[in-house]
């Protein structure tokens, strides 16, 4: 499989602080990969430097091209595409004209389809299509940050925390959604402090403590790894003591 | 007082109130997309204005000339803003869009001016100018400076605005200059007279706000534009560029500014440094709307404009300072009612 997503041995730094280490990672074309860790390991800052939001030293190519000369939109026009942690919806806008917007760079014809896409994925948007975004509940708000994305048909969505402050089913919805848009043909980059739901859907898992990357492998052998389940899991396997 | 004279008074306000809403309307848009608040609002006026005054009497005005020498700067930002990743089809955007057009628009002023141009055709001529040199005003003073903070935005507008001053003064002269009337028709109801003139300035102020309201509801770059006004990262993360809504929102702001200074210097003469007061009149509308509600402040430049006619029949000396002090029991009630805001980042 060829990588769609290739970081290898990126720094990010705020001023002096630097808040990842030469961390490198991988997203292969219909993956869905997912990074894991505490609250300030750095997860956000490594999404927000892929988007070129943050500058990145190292290497981050995508579809097999070095972004380091491009911007934020460049990088959307390749099909890039991040969900942010405060998901920036348009507030004053509707839900409608939001999802218009996701697709601005795409041509006409083709966001008319991709309507139809995110409200089969979203029921709810659908419904209110006319509301405006800033009085949307969170779960609404993180389907519409969700398909706001989609609309412009990204080739790898990258998720921050998309289940944070939400209620419990409203979580397991939007992760079977995200299950789900890997037969939509879009690989996905999840970050999240919900370890167990993160690591149910995932292909493979890194684990972020302190800006680096502690532990990487398929998400099935990550879950069942003593001391990611004593850290992030909260609770420890039987017969292995947690460190 | 009777009541004659209350009419006059009113309709003369809310002539002027007309003006001010356009230019308050363009100040709110520029600084709600780009975070600027545009003192050089009262240049495009100027320029308008008196680019269309000197090409009624069939002399080229200096701005044409201006708009090439702008272009000239932004293609060299252009090309050294890409200096790492040239791409021929950047380079040849950038050679259009800041050379060819203001080349074309001075031959084109070359080739119509004279003195028995159509005035469509000279409005057109100055517009075109204005639009351009706001456009490259955008590109060369605060393109290279959208991430930062408001103050050091405002300090480069104070900067733009006494550049372009300056230079007004050498295109135009320290003389005034007075343009011929869109229309000389008149017709009188009860005791007012309505001039074609002021009928243009009624009309083209409420054409305007339809345009506006038309561009911001249903069409993708108005919601492009309200977009990056809203969240600007959001917009930047659906591919929204910055740098193209801060050019569409200095290129409105600036043909408003045209198109008012065209409608005002048919009926007074206009001088090089005029165009900062009657921005400033707009601004103060645009104050009052809080910099964001295109409603309030075209009302509230509707009041200005009323208070500045009343103010200058009853104390003419106190004119300015009438109309300047409204601002204050504005700005005091609304640092009451918000709360502390904190400088935006991102």
């Amino acid at each position: 499989m060829s990588a769609l997503l290739k970081v290898s041995d990126a720094h990010v730094a705020y001023g002096k602080v630097e808040a990842v280490r030469s961390v490198s990672l991988e997203v292969a074309d219909n993956e869905i990969v997912t990074i894991i860790g505490a609250n300030g390991a750095g997860k956000t800052t490594l999404l927000n430097a892929i988007m070129g939001i943050l500058p990145l030293t190292g290497l981050a190519a995508f579809a097999g091209a070095d972004m380091a000369a491009l911007d934020i939109e460049d990088r959307v026009a390749a099909g890039l595409s991040l969900v942010p942690e405060h998901r920036e919806l348009f507030g004053t806008m509707n839900v409608e004209d939001n999802l218009q917007l996701g697709a601005f760079r795409i041509p006409k014809a083709i966001a008319a389809g991709s309507f139809e896409r995110v409200y089969t994925l979203f029921p709810r948007l659908k419904e209110r299509r006319k509301q405006l975004a800033g009085t949307l509940s969170g779960g609404e708000q993180q389907m519409l940050a969700m398909g706001r994305a989609l609309m412009g048909a990204p080739k790898l969505l990258m998720l921050d925390e998309p289940s944070l402050g939400l209620a419990p089913i409203i979580v397991a919805d939007i992760f079977r959604t995200i299950g789900e848009l890997r037969a939509a043909g879009v690989s996905v980059l999840l970050v999240e402090q919900n370890a167990q739901a993160a690591l149910k859907i995932a292909d493979r898992a890194y684990v972020m403590e302190l800006g680096e990357f502690v532990l990487s492998g398929p998400a099935s052998d990550i879950a069942t790894n003593a001391r990611v389940a004593a850290s992030y899991l909260g609770f420890t396997h039987e017969g292995e003591s947690a460190i | 007082m009777n009541t004659t004279i209350m009419l006059f008074l009113l309709q003369d306000g809310i002539t002027n109130g007309a003006i001010y809403a356009l230019l308050g309307l363009a100040l709110v848009l520029v600084f709600a997309v780009t975070r600027v608040i545009l003192i050089p609002q009262g240049e495009f006026v100027t320029f308008g204005a008196l680019s269309y005054a000197m090409l009624a009497t069939g002399q080229v005005p200096g701005t044409a000339r201006l708009a090439v020498a702008m272009g000239v700067v932004a293609f060299g930002l252009d090309l050294y803003a890409a200096r790492r990743s040239l791409r021929i089809k950047l380079v040849v955007r950038s050679v259009l869009l800041n050379i060819v057009l203001p080349v074309a628009i001075l031959a084109l002023t070359y080739a119509l001016a004279g003195p028995k141009t159509p005035i469509a055709v000279n409005i057109a001529l100055s517009l075109l100018i204005v639009a351009a040199i706001g456009l490259f005003l955008y590109r060369i003073a605060f393109q290279p400076l959208a991430h930062t903070s408001v103050l050091v935005l405002l300090i480069a507008s104070v900067g733009c605005h006494l550049a372009l001053q300056g230079l007004g003064l050498v295109f135009f002269g320290a003389e005034g200059l007075r343009g011929p009337a869109l229309s000389n028709a008149a017709f009188t109801v009860g005791p007012l007279r309505f001039t074609g003139q002021s009928i243009a300035v009624y009309g083209l102020t409420i054409a305007f706000i339809i345009a506006l309201w038309l561009f911001f509801g249903f069409t993708l770059m108005g919601k492009a534009l309200r977009a990056t006004a809203v969240n600007r990262l959001g917009a930047r993360l659906v591919g929204i560029r910055t740098t193209l809504s801060g050019q569409i929102a200095f290129l409105l702001a600036s043909v408003i500014g045209a198109i008012s200074g065209i409608l005002i210097v048919p009926i007074t003469t206009l001088y090089y440094d005029t165009g900062f007061l009657i921005g400033l009149k707009g601004f103060i509308a645009a104050i009052i709307g809080g910099l964001v509600s295109y409603p309030l402040t075209a009302v509230a430049a509707l009041v200005v404009g009323s208070v500045e006619a009343f103010s200058s029949f009853y104390a003419s000396n106190f004119k300015e300072v009438i109309v300047f002090t409204l601002i204050l029991p504005v700005l005091v009630l609304r640092s009451l009612a918000a709360p502390a805001v904190e400088e935006e980042k991102d």
